[in-house]
């Protein structure tokens, strides 16, 4: 009993896991992860909209300092 | 007690693998599969992985579960965020995969495939991925520091300005040979020229779609950019065939040159989300995907070796690159066994997102060893073709001539009987007008991708299809580098002028950005242009070039790794880093000096000036220069590039120095030296054994 419902699950987990791989290699992080943070440490703290999340996270790869959008060999 | 039921399947996976690498190195006369590669190479990660990396975790790092790692105590949701570590995983291979692990066993093929497949097993294990592991380790202890701040601070500020500047040289070089693979790759090739140059605007598209119509939807944007590239390849045909179109996309390798860099000056100050980003999705993706394709196509069609196991320029006669084995063979396999740049990303983004300390080991050792398959792989693809069509495709021309039947003449004369026929047959079925002296690694690879992939799927009629599609998945992440490189090099540019004037650093700010992206192409665009107008191909230039350099970043990490390791006074343990960086400092240094003083023209660069420089002095002018002013810029580019060699060498010789200062410091004082951030760890007492 049950099997199904936990197979259900486990391929829920392996599409996250596979989507939030996939936006990861290109420098865009958790959003849902990033919200609760904010929303757990600093309540008083207004969290950037989804949309924020992302120009933010884009800049932040390819900005100063910062090589991670720099493919080596 | 269980000591069988531990160890007994992983004696199983040893024996398996040794079997598989006798067959591989043994068998001779008849062509071994290329499945058997693959087995050995598997079963040696899974005992490095399951044993070596075990005992430097544990041994050697001593990976403490229960320490916080900087994700955790210094979670902000953005750059610091613990992560799950298969997601981190992918996230570190797709930084670290790129094409040096592709070209560079594609282009030691001409030694045949098993020196070149033993020194990417030996590698790996032993210096590679040590390499990846330990940088992981010793940045993720410091707070995900960089690898220059963590140069200065275990080794000093001297050692850490030196390796900054190092690291600017070694960048414009990669981007210099990445570029010139481009170039070589796309030189006279209408069809390949015009799906790469429609990348751009594909992105743009992709860009905006992302930036004004669905923000932040990149999985949906990727497929309408993979259908539309798949498209641009598609119709490329027809581009290439029309009597209009086909010659406008037709490019010297010079027109090209200063194509790509006007491209990569004006893409590194458009905005990011215009070209960049929406671009680094595309490459990255198609990436992952290819690699995982090649693979399953090697599975399925199981094809058999047809280079030789050894060839017999092994004695360092080849026409691809010269030099002996010992060491240049080291120098060009490069990234698929050990590389320097992995030290970068592993103290760059990876050591900030780490959940627990044990992840690193699968993450730091786990994604090198994948990206070594990578590079078993890229050699299987060179050699699973006609070995007369791999000399033809990577032979000067120079040697070969242009024509089919004065490079079959030539290729056989090498000892790899070839004709005209199969030379022109195979130009036709991959779409090409030619493929005499494609140097560079590409073309190469993309030929034995698509023999092995139209094997599997759509046969002959799709292998032109195929050949394209793994000239664009090459040439776009070579082109996400460019970009992205020269973006990270204007920003170094900007900070070491901004030491002198502070007010070149705002990078807001536009006559700064534009003046410091101009030195950044300038620098990579200079030997780019040298090697494209290269007699000799260039890729005989610059490759060993961005080899030393890139395997002398890896012995600088090493050098930074073995005083942590004296710093944490486990010094009885320091073997793991002492043997791979003493390996590397021989094979550098060697090549480095051959590169300059050695008599051979071939290999010297100052013989090579001498040679053209006695020419010059009796009016004389030597090919390919066709004037005495082409002459004098040979004879520069020369000592430029043995001036640099210089400089490597000095680089590394100095940092060693300091390494070794810094050891011994370290044995001489009482207790821990290492300097790491966690609070409790500041003289933190040496843990019993």
């Amino acid at each position: 009993m049950g099997s199904s419902q936990s197979l259900m699950e486990r391929w829920k987990t392996l599409q996250k896991c596979v989507c939030d791989g996939a936006r990861l290699m290109v420098g865009q992080g958790d959003y849902a992860a990033y919200a609760e943070h904010i929303r757990r440490t600093h309540p008083d703290q207004r969290p950037m909209s989804e949309v924020e999340f992302f120009r933010n996270r884009e800049n932040a790869r390819f900005g100063v300092g910062n090589t991670s959008g720099f493919r080596c060999c | 007690m269980g000591a069988i039921s531990k160890h007994g399947p992983w004696a199983l996976v040893g024996a398996l693998g040794a079997a598989a690498l006798s067959i591989v190195a043994v068998e001779r006369g008849e062509a071994v599969n290329a499945l058997w590669l693959v087995v050995a190479a598997v079963c040696v990660y899974l005992i490095a992985y399951r044993y070596y990396s075990l005992f430097i975790a544990e041994k050697v790092m001593r990976l403490d579960p229960a320490r916080e790692t900087p994700a955790v105590r210094h979670n902000d949701g953005l750059d610091y965020v613990p992560t799950n570590k298969t997601v981190l995983f992918g996230h570190h291979f797709a930084a670290i995969a790129g094409a040096g692990p592709l070209v560079g066993p594609v282009l030691a093929a001409q030694m045949g495939y098993l020196p070149g497949m033993l020194w990417i097993l030996a590698g790996v294990v032993l210096a590679g991925a040590v390499q990846d592991f330990m940088v992981l380790f010793v940045s993720m202890r410091r707070d995900g520091r960089s690898l220059g701040e963590l140069i200065r601070s275990e080794l000093g500020t001297i050692p850490g300005i030196i390796a900054l500047i190092g690291t600017f040289l070694i960048m414009v070089i990669l981007l210099a040979v990445l570029a010139l693979i481009v170039v070589k790759a796309l030189a006279e090739s209408p069809w390949g020229t015009f799906t790469v140059m429609m990348t751009i605007p594909i992105a743009m598209l992709m860009g905006i779609y992302t930036r004004y119509i669905r923000p932040g939807r990149i999985g949906e944007v990727s497929i309408i950019g993979f259908v539309l590239l798949m498209a641009a390849i598609i119709y490329g045909q027809n581009v290439a065939a029309s009597p209009v179109w086909g010659p406008a996309f037709t490019f010297t390798g010079t027109q090209l040159c200063w194509l790509l860099i006007g491209y990569g000056f004006v893409a590194s100050i458009l905005p990011v989300w215009l070209l960049l980003a929406p671009r680094d999705y595309l490459s990255t993706f198609l990436k992952i995907g290819t690699i995982v394709g090649l693979a399953l196509g090697i599975a399925v069609v199981a094809p058999h070796m047809q280079m030789p196991a050894m060839t017999k320029f092994v004695d360092g006669t080849g026409p691809v690159w010269s030099g002996q084995l010992f060491p240049f063979l080291f120098i060009t396999i490069a990234c698929g066994s050990v590389s320097g740049f992995h030290s970068l990303i592993s103290s760059g983004t990876t050591p900030k997102l780490i959940a627990n300390e044990r992840d690193a080991r699968f993450v730091g050792y786990g994604g090198m060893l994948m990206e070594s398959f990578v590079a078993i792989m890229a050699l299987i693809s060179a050699c699973v073709i006609d070995p007369g069509v791999y000399f033809t495709m990577n032979t000067p021309a120079a040697i070969v001539g242009t024509t089919p039947e004065s490079a079959a003449a030539a290729v056989t004369k090498l000892g790899f009987p070839i004709t005209a026929e199969t030379i022109t047959q195979t130009a036709q079925d991959v779409g090409e007008h030619t493929i005499i002296s494609r140097a560079g690694g590409a073309p190469t690879l993309a030929v034995g991708m698509a023999h092995i992939i139209s094997s599997a799927v759509g046969g002959k009629a799709m292998m032109a299809f195929w050949y394209h599609f793994a000239i664009l998945f090459e040439a776009l992440f070579i082109l996400t580098a460019v970009d992205a490189g020269t973006r990270a090099c204007r920003f170094m540019v900007q900070d070491l002028i901004g030491l002198a004037v502070p007010s070149f650093k705002d990078t807001a700010s536009w006559v700064p950005s534009i003046v410091a992206t101009a030195i950044a192409v300038g620098a990579w665009g200079y030997f780019l242009y040298q090697g494209v107008t290269d007699p000799l191909g260039g890729i005989n230039t610059l490759w060993p070039l961005f080899g030393i350099s890139n395997q002398m970043l890896a012995a600088v990490a090493l050098t930074l790794c073995t005083v942590v390791i004296f710093k944490m006074k486990r010094e009885r343990y320091a073997f793991v880093t002492i043997i791979p960086t003493l390996w590397l400092c021989i094979c550098t240094l060697t090549a480095g000096w051959q590169k300059i003083f050695s008599a051979d023209p071939r290999i010297g660069f100052l013989a090579h000036a001498d040679r053209y420089a006695a020419a010059a002095a009796e009016g004389k002018v030597l090919p390919p220069a066709k004037n005495a002013d082409q002459m004098a810029q040979i004879i520069f580019n020369d000592r430029i590039d043995a001036a640099l060699a210089v400089v490597f060498i000095g680089l590394v010789l100095a940092i060693g120095a300091f390494g070794v200062l810094s050891c011994i410091r370290a044995l001489r004082a009482v207790g821990w030296t290492a300097r790491e951030s966690d609070a409790t760890a500041g003289g933190r007492p040496v843990p019993a054994e």
